[in-house]
């Protein structure tokens, strides 16, 4: 049974770096705390859960290391009924959630449950979506390519790496919304990941690819692609400073990709409080702007009631585009 | 030109790196083996460990490489002792391999499909040395277009495999298509298939599919033996240990050729070492398949596809390193390795990190060595699982996949298909179905459809894209030859010798 050995030797070493940190650690609580992923191992998800997991064992913040476990299936719908219908009162349970799992909750995906169901924790990051076209492309600002659009939107092809109605979609939707073009006669390719899609931007058999800004960093060193816009509320800073916003040109699309959690609709005030206690504690920590920005995510910090409402109005948001553009009735 | 690479060998022999090297490559080795782990998770389930152990990059990348190219090895294992694939790449690897261990040829087997792995390997990182910016700009020339050529030429290539049951077999590819086609529709994400059972949203998972359709049918069909009391047909002789060199040179052509059609194959972001192991397999068919014994235990059969899938493997790379984009799952996640580590892969690599795209390239020569060396004497250790009866290990296996796959899904549901899948598999082996069209069908036909309709979203409707390309266009003819030809030949032959 070599397999186990190796598993046992994995929980032992890690158990052990657990413990090296949690030494001389004044603040510690003996929870153990877990984390589940909604996906398989090693998607955006798993970095979420990952990132709590690394920041509040790094800032001590927690003695044990947190239990990291993943539960894929219906792009999240899975792991939400779990929450709902069976551990939904766990006190030391998070679930990693993201903007994308706002937009399937709005198109009602989760099955019964809805938004208000669970209670949404806080974000401890975000993403922004971005405007990308090749660098040999015509267009040399958001302007260019929305005139373009608006007269020939049979030339131009949308791609990203979501289906039509998630959230990489929304991006493009909103974007030809802005150009007052329907969506519906918006030309969209869904691609498997984002890799895939600026492969294929790269290729020229898209025009347009609307990623993320994260994604781009190595992109925009090797001046292959041009970003047209950072769809941001502010300019962002390093590498992006010289992109601007799509606001800054006159178009009002914003698209942040926030990362971050919920717990089961029966968890106690008391237990949810200190959970949003113990993550902008965390979020305001020096070690975790590191963690943070190894992932590429820029600060986000929204936690408790304000979060809970950010949620839910973002999910009646993307509910009327979708009914505007009959994904949804 | 080449500094990075020597700066490289440099950083991967240090005792650390090479350590690292070994014990990735061992570690991987057994990932590949059992199946339900695979590459993609082994290195999931180990990259916090190396990024919480304080490894520099350079070290964490090598371990996660040579897991990588060791689970490449470790798939065909099962595949050959079992005739259940330990991975995607390794499907191809059981219709030659498992009738070799039924002979009694396990060690050679195992031991051919290791030096076959590691010339395909070292081809396609010869390969990946020498072209690889090169190589990046042929690849984003692939859009959705040339992969729907490329999907239509694989299955076309596949019409070799009809052999006996021509019917049979091409139900079995239009089942597994059916298959492939749970799940959220990936242009409309309009449910199909799934019953409003949100496990069934993802589709059905490659480890759900390939324990259920080839180990529970296998279990299944031992039970009914076992009532029977007649199919007792006792444990394959264990023969000879080592794979001759006579053997090996036999295969040389054919590890030549699978090397480069897998490396090439690997480059192309969203190909991988499965669609690289059946297009090699059946050319090779074709090319040297004289006397019909592909199928029945052909060292040739067996060294194609191991060739492929780990020259595949290194060809992945490609995309990943020069472009920052990833060519295979396994990749996907490596580049989020890399995204921890504050690096970002692409051209700007190779000048800003030497250290890093040097050192993972060296690894990469290291770690096949380290592999090589590593398999080639214990394929008589291996092989000796051969004597652990068959109503033993196969249970074992799927216990094994059981525990694999509930722990990545935390739940029931994924048992429960697989068990589904398990008597689904046993009605087809009793109605004469081959079970490698039906996973081949699973695996391509939803890379075919996801690609037609982007192409035929690209264009608005309009077919004519579809061969526009040279390189789709070229794809087309070849497909229609391997089709035309065989049935063509003989016929013009035969005109002319009755005319003279």
């Amino acid at each position: 049974m070599k397999i186990n050995k190796g598993l046992s030797t994995y929980a032992g070493m890690l158990a052990l770096a657990g413990g090296l940190l949690a030494a001389g650690n004044v603040q510690a609580q003996s929870e153990a705390t877990e984390c589940i992923a909604p996906a398989k191992p090693g998607g955006g998800y798993d970095l979420t859960c990952r990132l709590a997991a690394n920041g509040l064992e790094k800032t001590g913040m927690i003695d044990k290391p947190m239990a990291v476990s993943y539960m894929p299936g219906g792009i999240g719908a899975v792991a939400y009924n779990h929450v709902n219908g069976v551990r939904d009162s766990d006190p030391n349970l998070i679930v990693a959630a993201s903007t994308g799992a706002a937009v399937n909750l709005a198109l009602g995906k989760f099955g019964q449950y809805d938004a208000d169901d669970v209670r949404w924790l806080g974000a401890l990051g975000v993403d922004y979506g971005a405007i990308v076209v090749n660098a040999d492309a015509p267009w040399q600002s958001l302007d260019e390519l929305m005139e373009d659009l608006k007269a020939n939107p049979g030339d131009i092809a949308f791609g990203a790496g979501g289906t039509v109605g998630s959230q990489d979609w929304m991006k493009a939707a909103l974007t030809a919304k802005a150009a007052d073009l329907s969506p519906r006669k918006l030309k969209y390719v869904s691609f498997e990941g984002g890799g895939e899609a600026l492969a294929a931007l790269l290729g020229d058999h898209i025009q347009v690819f609307t990623g993320d800004l994260s994604e781009l960093k190595s992109q925009l060193e090797s001046g292959k692609i041009r970003v047209l816009a950072a769809l941001s509320e502010e300019r962002m800073g390093g590498p992006y400073a010289d992109i601007p916003t799509a606001a800054e040109q006159g178009y009002d699309v914003q698209w942040p990709i926030w990362r971050g959690y919920y717990m089961g609709p029966n968890v106690s005030d008391e237990a949810y409080q200190k959970w949003v206690e113990r993550m902008s504690q965390l979020a305001r920590s020096k070690e975790f702007a590191e963690l943070r920005e190894a992932r590429g995510l820029f600060p986000m910090s929204r936690f408790g009631y304000e979060f809970n409402d950010y949620v839910l109005e973002q999910v009646d948001q993307f509910e009327s585009l979708a009914k505007e553009v009959g994904l949804k009735q | 030109m080449f500094d990075f690479l020597i700066h490289g060998f440099d950083v991967a022999l240090s005792p650390l790196n090479l350590g690292l090297a070994f014990l990735g490559a061992l570690l991987g080795t057994l990932f590949g083996a059992l199946p339900g782990i695979g590459p993609i998770n082994g290195i999931a389930i180990l990259m916090p460990l190396a990024y919480t152990l304080g490894l520099p990059a350079e070290s964490a990348l090598i371990l996660l490489a040579a897991i990588y190219t060791g689970a490449e090895y470790g798939g065909r294992m099962s595949s050959i002792l079992l005739n259940v694939p330990g991975d995607a790449g390794a499907v191809m690897t059981t219709l030659d391999g498992h009738p070799l261990a039924k002979k009694g040829l396990a060690g050679p087997a195992l031991g051919l499909s290791a030096v076959s792995s590691f010339v395909g390997a070292t081809i396609a990182i010869i390969g990946l040395t020498l072209f690889a910016p090169l190589l990046a700009e042929v690849a984003v020339m692939f859009g959705p277009a040339e992969f729907f050529a490329l999907m239509v030429f694989a299955f076309a290539s596949m019409s070799v495999m009809m052999g006996k049951d021509p019917v049979k077999t091409a139900i079995g590819a239009v089942l597994g298509v059916l298959i492939g086609t749970v799940g959220v529709d990936s242009s409309t994400g309009v449910l199909r298939y799934t019953f409003g059972l949100p496990e069934l949203y993802d589709g059905i998972d490659f480890v759900v599919m390939i324990i259920g359709l080839f180990a529970i049918s296998e279990i299944l069909l031992m039970l009914e033996h076992a009532n029977r009391k007649d199919g007792n047909e006792g444990l394959p002789p264990l023969g000879r240990v080592f794979v001759s060199l006579k053997e090996v040179m036999a295969c040389k052509w054919t590890m030549g050729r699978s090397g480069l059609i897998g490396f090439i194959i690997g480059i192309l972001p969203g190909t991988g070492a499965s669609v690289a192991g059946a297009v090699s397999y059946t050319t090779e068919k074709r090319l040297s398949d004289k006397n019909n014994t592909f199928g029945t235990g052909d060292m040739r059969g067996l060294a194609a596809p191991e060739a492929a899938n780990n020259a595949s493997a290194a060809g992945s790379f490609v995309p990943m390193l020069t472009l920052g984009i990833p060519g295979s799952g396994t990749t996907a996640v490596l580049l989020g390795a890399l995204m921890l580590y504050n690096i970002t892969p692409g051209p700007m690599m190779f000048s800003e990190r030497p250290e890093v795209a040097g050192g993972l390239i060296a690894s990469l020569y290291i770690g096949n060595l380290v592999l090589l060396a590593l398999n080639l004497p214990l394929a008589g250790v291996f092989a000796r699982v051969l004597t652990i009866p068959r109503w033993v290990l196969v249970p074992g296996i799927a216990i094994l996949a059981f525990v694999g796959v509930y722990q990545l899904h935390s739940n029931l549901a994924a048992i429960y298909l697989m068990l589904i899948i398990g008597v689904f598999g046993y009605l087809l082996r009793k109605l004469g179905f081959s079970l490698a069209p039906v996973i081949l069908g699973y695996v391509l036909g939803g890379l075919m459809e996801q690609n037609l309709r982007r192409a035929l979203s690209i264009s608005g409707g309009d077919l004519g894209i579809l061969w526009q390309s040279g390189i789709s266009l070229g794809l087309w003819i070849a497909a229609v030859a391997l089709l035309v030809l065989p049935w063509l030949l003989p016929k013009l032959w035969q005109a002319r010798t009755s005319k003279a």
